[in-house]
């Protein structure tokens, strides 16, 4: 859906994705990356299990949460990435705990 | 910079680091205030100057001018004394001027003599067939990506709307190297009517070269069809394509990624959580703040300043900044306002800014069609509400927004109404021949984004609190 502008110089940053390596950029939200990755990265809504993908990208809309480093319910558009994260796409309801 | 505050009191809380707060910031802590800026980015810039510190689109004439100026803004501030906390979510403020605050998942409290709230404007919501589908996104989102990791579409790609700021994403993608395969612009023909008596001072404003040349720009490259009067996103759990209708006529195109967007409108979270008075704005369709000439809402201690005292755009944003903190400064150190550039320099800066806003406002009006749906069309995306549910709840009694949570949940999912209120405004006003304005809005209250509850109970508390809540 997107890809790379070829002047971006940023330094990788690498992050997991479901257990899956993936490499992201110094900068980038949790959102953007996985949206840049390339990869089936679509949540399932906690109300109709309904999949969706973020929409707003500035914190407003929600349907960008995911669960990172073991913290559900977490806003991937506002959290920028950092080397070594675990990301979970979540699939419904956040698990209490979690 | 991303640490709890440093002070239990500020004589001023700027909360947003869009222009409005940087400018605001910056004013009030060169004159010697001391200053809190609050922003729930990991950098400063807000929305129009995302990534301003940090961008790695490097070729600057690819994001314009416009752009840029934000980088004198940061700078401003950073060279002041203004102590300024990134990725601290704000989720509560009361009439005592105290408020709220979520760093790196602790909550604090901090007081202020004044607060100026500068939360700016979100998108307007767009609610037709479809919208919920991965692949549909906003305009305003893309451009967050373009700005903050330089990514630009790849797929066949659809953008849809009307607005300034659809065609500088346009332009910007083809700078970038992206692709856009149509424009689907749905402007109403009769708002170029409506414009008429606006068109000198919009003929004579900045907006009117810079616009041109981009719609140029990209009409060069791309096929834009004008007068599209319906729209549909469809596809099978992600997005296969896009249908409307222009000219009487329909057509289907196969699409990845349809970008959306039709303006934008006061973010009210915060201030109509704080009980500040808000009034239905006939002309931007949206709720707008009630303020005085320096910003100050109907709460003592809380201005307004930017786009969330009313739709004027960046420029303006910057002058009701300077504002709203040069009136803190008179009412907290009348000495030290008195050698500041007089309020009527900035006043007539202001007016300058916001010229042709009036041309934008009317040409830019969006139609009633993609404001107020009707039958299956998603209206709350979080509760997953359609207008129809909604239809059926007035009809069985439902009177305005704060019932309708009781008949079916709109607005109480985590977005907390913020891509859904207009709409049900709107849908519940034409249902019940009432305004907008009789028929209102959602009651919002603190906390205005979700914290959990063991932050809430881990949050520092007095022996009063304490015992306001515990028995024996």
């Amino acid at each position: 859906m997107f890809k790379r502008s070829d002047q971006d110089e940023r330094q990788p940053v690498h992050i997991f994705v479901d257990g899956a390596a993936v490499e992201a950029r110094e900068g980038d939200t949790v959102s953007a990356a996985l949206l840049a990755s390339g990869r089936d990265v679509r949540r399932a809504t906690a109300v109709s299990g309904a999949p969706r993908l973020p929409y707003c990208m500035m914190g407003v809309c929600f349907d960008c949460l995911v669960t990172i480093d073991g913290v559900g319910n977490r806003q991937g558009c506002l959290v920028p990435v950092a080397e070594g994260m675990e990301i979970e796409i979540q699939k419904g309801k956040r698990e209490i705990n979690r | 910079m991303n640490a709890t505050p440093k002070r239990e009191s500020y004589d001023v809380v700027v909360i947003g680091a869009g222009p409005a707060g940087l400018a605001a910031a910056a004013t009030a802590a060169e004159a010697g205030l001391s200053t809190l800026l609050l922003d729930e980015n990991a950098g400063p810039g807000g929305q129009v100057f995302r990534a301003i510190a940090s961008t790695p689109v490097t070729q600057r004439d690819q994001l314009g001018a416009d752009y840029w100026v934000g980088a004198d803004l940061v700078q401003a501030v950073r060279g002041s004394d203004a102590e300024i906390i990134q990725r601290a979510t704000v989720w509560s403020l009361d009439r005592n001027l105290e408020i709220g605050v979520s760093v790196g998942g602790a909550s604090a409290f901090v007081k202020a003599r004044r607060v100026i709230l500068a939360t700016g404007a979100l998108e307007r919501p767009f609610p037709i067939p479809g919208w919920t589908l991965p692949g549909v996104m906003t305009v305003g989102a893309a451009q967050t990506m373009l700005k903050s990791s330089a990514l630009v579409p790849d797929g066949r790609t659809v953008i849809a709307g009307q607005g300034p700021l659809l065609w500088l994403l346009a332009a910007q993608f083809l700078r970038l190297g992206g692709r856009i395969d149509r424009i689907l612009d749905t402007t109403e023909r009769r708002n170029y009517l409506a414009v008429l008596p606006h068109a000198f001072a919009f003929l004579t404003s900045p907006y009117f070269a810079k616009g041109l040349a981009m719609m140029r720009e990209v009409r060069a490259k791309v096929q834009v069809i004008s007068g599209v009067t319906e729209l549909a996103a469809a596809g099978d759990g992600q997005l296969a394509s896009v249908s409307y209708v222009a000219g009487g006529r329909r057509e289907t195109i196969p699409a990845d990624l349809l970008l959306l967007h039709q303006g934008v409108v006061p973010n009210v979270n915060l201030a109509m959580a704080a009980g500040i008075e808000h009034r239905w704005d006939e002309l931007q369709l949206c709720w707008s703040p009630v303020l005085d000439p320096n910003g100050d809402s109907s709460i003592d201690g809380i201005a307004i300043a930017g786009d969330g005292a009313g739709i004027g755009g960046a420029g303006a944003a910057v002058f009701r900044g300077r504002i709203a903190a040069r009136a803190a400064l008179e009412a907290l150190a009348p000495t030290a306002a008195a050698k500041l550039a007089p309020m009527a320099t900035l006043r007539t800066g202001l007016v300058k800014a916001a010229r042709g806003r009036a041309f934008l406002d009317r040409l830019f009006r969006p139609a009633p069609q993609f404001r107020i749906p009707s039958g299956d069309t998603v209206v709350c995306r979080c509760e997953e509400v359609t207008a129809k549910d909604i239809l059926d709840a007035v009809a069985i009694g439902a009177t305005g927004p704060n019932q309708l949570k009781a008949y079916c949940r709109t607005g109480m999912g985590p977005c907390q109404g913020r891509l859904c209120g207009l709409t049900v405004t709107e849908l519940m006003a034409q249902a019940r021949g009432k305004s907008p304005q009789e028929i209102g809005y959602y009651r919002l209250r603190a906390p205005i984004k979700p914290i959990t509850l063991a932050e809430l109970a881990a949050a520092p508390k007095s022996e009063a609190d304490v015992k306001a809540v515990v028995r024996g």
